[in-house]
């Protein structure tokens, strides 16, 4: 089986109807970025509160709402977490409401609102924050329901946590629910130490306004050193301007993936952050491959032009970057379909950031190379000191166009020209 | 040839069984549950997977150079003193932000060179004193010797944290410095069952103080009260403290305490709770030999038969009084806390005075909890999203490139093998992100076959033999699947140290995948085309 056979598209000659594409897209995000939803930072970097609360209904907000504004909790924010079926919903206190000196406490609050069913001298048994393992069969063994020994116990008080987490994820409707894992005798021993609330923290995330800026300076950091390690590295392996227009094009796909996230409103986690540097590996791989073909054509044909030997290099990787994107891509979709709401804007971030490399090590970081060429080429002709064009280069070929030969004839070293290390 | 074949073949066999023991161990089965629990023994899955609460806290490293340049004051008076060299004031006039600096002020001209030979014997710690306005010194202290202290007192309350979590019978708590120079410490703590307790048991300084205490047993009521008691400026060498006087009172006041304790906080040897005369839980600690001394010396010359008329003691806890009474006779090294203790608190205010106080005060700055529940569902998700992404590669590739894809399977599979074969090996932690990158692996360790593949397909457009194909396919796709793994694992380590927690984990499955990947998507799947290429007759077509 075959998709692409001898493909010989002229990409370079698209390059204004790629230049117009990537710069709507830049600037639509920028702008996003600029005047509209800014950079949208999740909890990680702009700090508060954070708690994911599962109910065991389809929750009432407003019952929500006027139990937080109860409990004097009125900025905070009560928002739908993933999919409706799943009954979730964050409640989130910024950063200015999450004191400092005693970090739980607004976690604490929110629970405690939530909590309008609790019963005196009972717990809940929902409340994975205090309840867990060893209070369930202290309690049992406290009670001794079914008068048999403490190891008796300790295998139903785990069966008991494992039906609750497991099995209704990390609510229970009832304490009868429970009668599918424990003998009726249990049931009611349970009955008299715990009750449930309708709810279940999933998870919570407290962030002081320390670490956010930390982490938000680590992340700047981490991409800048990566790009800078990887412009190192190809400046080694090729030359100056093959790194130059790799980072150039890797930058352009950060930005525009930065862009979706804007313009979509989906928060920038640590985690979205790990998705930009894996991109940013990932589009370089795909661009290192057409310029290595580029550098081995370069050697082969030599009497095309720079945009020719471009042009080829593309096209006789295409099949590959396609292929390979597209089983990447399809590894990515099974994430963000299947990967669950936790690494939903990191998968977010791959998608996005999939398609636009793939993009990008055509559209932008191959033409460049061309650019750059004829740029360097025409400034030598109009400034003072000339460099003598190779005689050659003229009218080789007609889809060469201000372009200069490559690896042929006295062109001096590092002038003007894009050569290839051998 | 053949034989060639046969060794390389023999070492990737040799490979993939000390790997799958990497995975497995030696599983008590081949049933589903014990070959999940072999694999559960081998790797290790983060906090995001288990349910746990991930801590960072901040040292406040400034309290203990505070505390040693209290001391250095403390010994520059008692030094002066002794060489009669007058001065007016001896202080920090910046403790919040210069710890560090010690200042004396209005020592006469001829007092600054015995100034100097006292620091320069005594606190070698300390740059020569500085003149400063007036006729002051300022003497700080070297920063290397600033920055040890901070690193020493880091090391010291991982220390005592450790001792405290284990204490407390959590399993597997891990406990490390957070980033380098930031003086913060990361705890992670698998599914606790009480982590509030925990928390707080880890904050508690547990910094015990036993100090004179001043003026009269009952204290005051508010600090004005004890200021105004005398004229409105405090006796030297005293501070204003607030607590309760112990007993039943358990009402807020505040008394005049010395300024230096008597003994401190790794002065005590022993603590354990038990009860008081009433039956009520307390706590009682017994002091270090010398520390005993001490203690007793102190004991001896102002109890309620001596002459000072200041014959008090205070127990302090945390800059907090928590006992305040009359010194009735010389005590040697024991004593004890009461008052507001329930059974577990008693019990566990001993395990920490027994574990050491903590050498600077400790800040929560970030908590981030995952309930057992989304635990279980991540990793029900991860796994789903895993084979869903795994499957339809194998599949495509089958399609394809037909035999070939057979090849690039079989590199695949044994890609991951390796893989988490190396993380159990490694003790590495898998985390959510983690196995996206896992699944990332897949996707991108295919792209190295099909760099290969198309390779071989274009020279066998361009009419080559298929052996001479196979050859020049790998040959040209090398340079470049060395260069696009290079890129990649620079990015994913400066991930690993710029990155934190579960990123980590992403960082380290993808460094580990694109590894294995040079080796299966290069070494091993030439090996396969070798031996199929063996098999056939010149001229033979490759299913490519």
């Amino acid at each position: 089986m075959e998709f692409f056979g001898n493909t010989n598209i002229d990409f370079l000659g698209k390059k204004w109807y790629f230049l117009a594409f990537s710069l709507i897209f830049s600037v639509a995000g920028v702008i996003s970025m600029l005047f509209w939803h800014h950079i949208p930072l999740g909890v990680d970097f702009r700090g508060g509160t954070m708690v994911y609360v599962k109910f065991a209904s389809t929750p009432d907000y407003g019952k929500i709402r006027s139990d937080l504004d109860h409990a004097g909790l009125h900025n905070a924010k009560i928002v739908r977490y993933g999919d409706p079926a799943n009954n979730e919903v964050v409640v989130s206190l910024d950063l200015k409401e999450t004191s400092e000196t005693d970090l739980s406490k607004g976690k604490n609050q929110i629970i405690a609102a939530l909590e309008t069913n609790a019963q005196p001298g009972k717990r809940d048994l929902n409340n994975s924050d205090k309840i867990g393992f060893a209070e369930v069969r202290d309690a049992l063994v406290a009670r001794d329901p079914l008068h048999t020994s403490p190891t008796q116990y300790e295998g139903l008080a785990r069966q008991i946590l494992a039906y609750r987490n497991n099995t209704e994820g990390g609510v229970l409707k009832s304490i009868d629910d429970l009668k599918a894992v424990v003998p009726a005798p249990v049931l009611d021993a349970l009955k008299q130490d715990f009750y449930t609330s309708n709810f279940g923290v999933r998870s919570a995330d407290i962030v002081g306004p320390q670490v956010g800026d930390q982490l938000k300076h680590q992340a700047w950091l981490a991409v800048l050193f990566s790009l800078v390690g990887m412009l190192v590295y190809l400046w080694f392996r090729f030359e100056l301007i093959y790194g130059v227009a790799a980072v150039v094009a890797v930058f352009h796909d950060t930005l525009i993936t930065v862009g979706a996230f804007s313009l979509t409103n989906t928060e920038i986690s640590l985690t979205v952050i790990a998705a930009i540097l894996t991109l940013v590996g990932y589009s370089m791989n795909d661009t290192i491959v057409v310029f290595d073909r580029i550098r081995e054509n370069v050697k082969l044909m030599r009497r095309e032009s720079l945009a020719e030997i471009v042009n080829r290099s593309i096209n006789q990787t295409l099949s590959r970057t396609i292929l390979t994107s597209g089983l990447t891509f399809l590894t990515v979709l099974s994430l963000y379909l299947f990967g669950g709401e936790v690494l939903r804007g990191f998968s977010f971030a791959l998608v996005i950031g999939i398609l636009i490399g793939t993009y990008s090590s055509i559209a932008v970081a191959a033409p460049m190379l061309v650019a750059y060429q004829d740029w360097q080429l025409k400034r030598s002709r109009t400034g003072t000191i000339s460099v003598p064009a190779s005689p050659a280069g003229k009218g080789a070929s007609p889809a060469s166009k201000g372009s200069a030969p490559i690896g042929k004839g006295p062109a001096p070293a590092g002038k003007g020209k894009v050569r290839a290390k051998v | 040839m053949q034989k060639n074949l046969l060794t390389k073949s023999a070492a990737i066999v040799a490979i993939l069984l000390v790997f799958l023991y990497g995975i497995f161990g030696i599983p008590k089965g081949l049933g589903g549950d014990a070959l999940k629990t072999a694999i559960l023994k081998n790797i290790h899955l983060g906090l995001d997977l288990t349910g746990g609460t991930h801590l960072i806290l901040q040292v406040m490293v400034n309290d203990a150079v505070n505390a040693e340049t209290d001391r250095a004051v403390e010994l520059l008076k008692d030094e002066l003193q002794k060489a009669k060299v007058a001065y007016t004031e001896i202080g920090k006039p910046d403790a919040a932000n210069h710890p560090e600096e010690v200042v004396v002020k209005g020592v006469p001209l001829d007092g600054g060179s015995q100034l100097r030979s006292i620091v320069s014997d005594q606190l070698k710690d300390y740059d020569p004193p500085s003149a400063g306005p007036g006729n002051s010194w300022i003497i700080t202290m070297k920063p290397s010797a600033v920055s040890e202290l901070k690193n020493r007192t880091v090391e010291q309350s991982i220390e005592a944290i450790r001792t405290r979590v284990d204490a407390l019978g959590v399993s597997e708590p891990e406990i490390q410095e957070n980033g380098m120079g930031l003086n913060q410490i990361l705890v992670q703590l698998p599914d606790v069952d009480d982590p509030g307790r925990v928390k707080e048991i880890i904050q508690s300084t547990a910094r015990l103080e036993l100090r004179q205490g001043f003026d009269n047993a009952n204290g005051y009521d508010s600090e004005q009260a004890a200021l105004s008691a005398h004229g409105g400026v405090l006796p030297p060498g005293t501070v204003m403290m607030h607590g309760i006087a112990g007993g039943n009172d358990q009402s807020d006041r505040v008394f005049i305490v010395g300024r230096i304790p008597i003994v401190g906080g790794t002065d005590i040897k022993d603590a354990r709770p038990g009860t008081d005369s009433t039956g009520r839980p307390d706590v009682d600690f017994n002091l270090t030999a010398a520390a005993g001394n001490k203690f007793g010396a102190f004991t001896a010359a102002h109890n309620e038969t001596g002459t000072d008329p200041n014959h008090y003691l205070a127990v302090v806890l945390d800059n907090k009084v928590r006992e305040f009474a009359s010194i009735r006779t010389e005590i040697r090294d024991t004593g004890e806390i009461e008052g507001g203790f329930t059974e577990q608190s008693a019990k566990d205010l001993a395990m920490l005075l027994r574990s050491g106080a903590l050498p600077a005060s400790l800040h929560y700055l970030t908590e981030r909890t995952v309930g057992p529940s989304l635990g279980a569902d991540s990793i029900k998700a991860g796994v789903r999203a895993a084979i869903a992404g795994l499957a339809a590669v194998l599949i495509f590739m089958l399609v394809y490139y037909r035999a070939a894809g057979i090849n690039a399977d079989i590199a695949l599979i044994l890609n991951l093998v390796i893989l988490l074969g190396f993380m159990g090996f490694t003790g590495s932690v898998l985390t959510l992100p983690g196995i996206a990158g896992v699944i990332l692996t897949v996707g991108m360790g295919v792209d190295s076959n099909v760099l290969i593949f198309e390779r071989i397909r274009e020279e066998l457009r361009n009419k080559k033999a298929p052996a001479a194909a196979v050859d020049q396919g790998f040959d040209r796709a090398w340079t470049t699947i060395l260069d696009t793994h290079v890129t990649t694992i620079v990015s994913a380590i400066i991930l690993f140290f710029v990155g934190s927690g579960p990123v980590r984990g992403f960082a380290v499955t993808l460094t580990f995948g694109l590894l294995a990947n040079l080796f299966t998507a290069v070494f091993v799947s030439r090996v396969i085309f070798d031996a199929v290429l063996n098999r056939k007759q010149r001229g033979e077509a490759l299913s490519i």
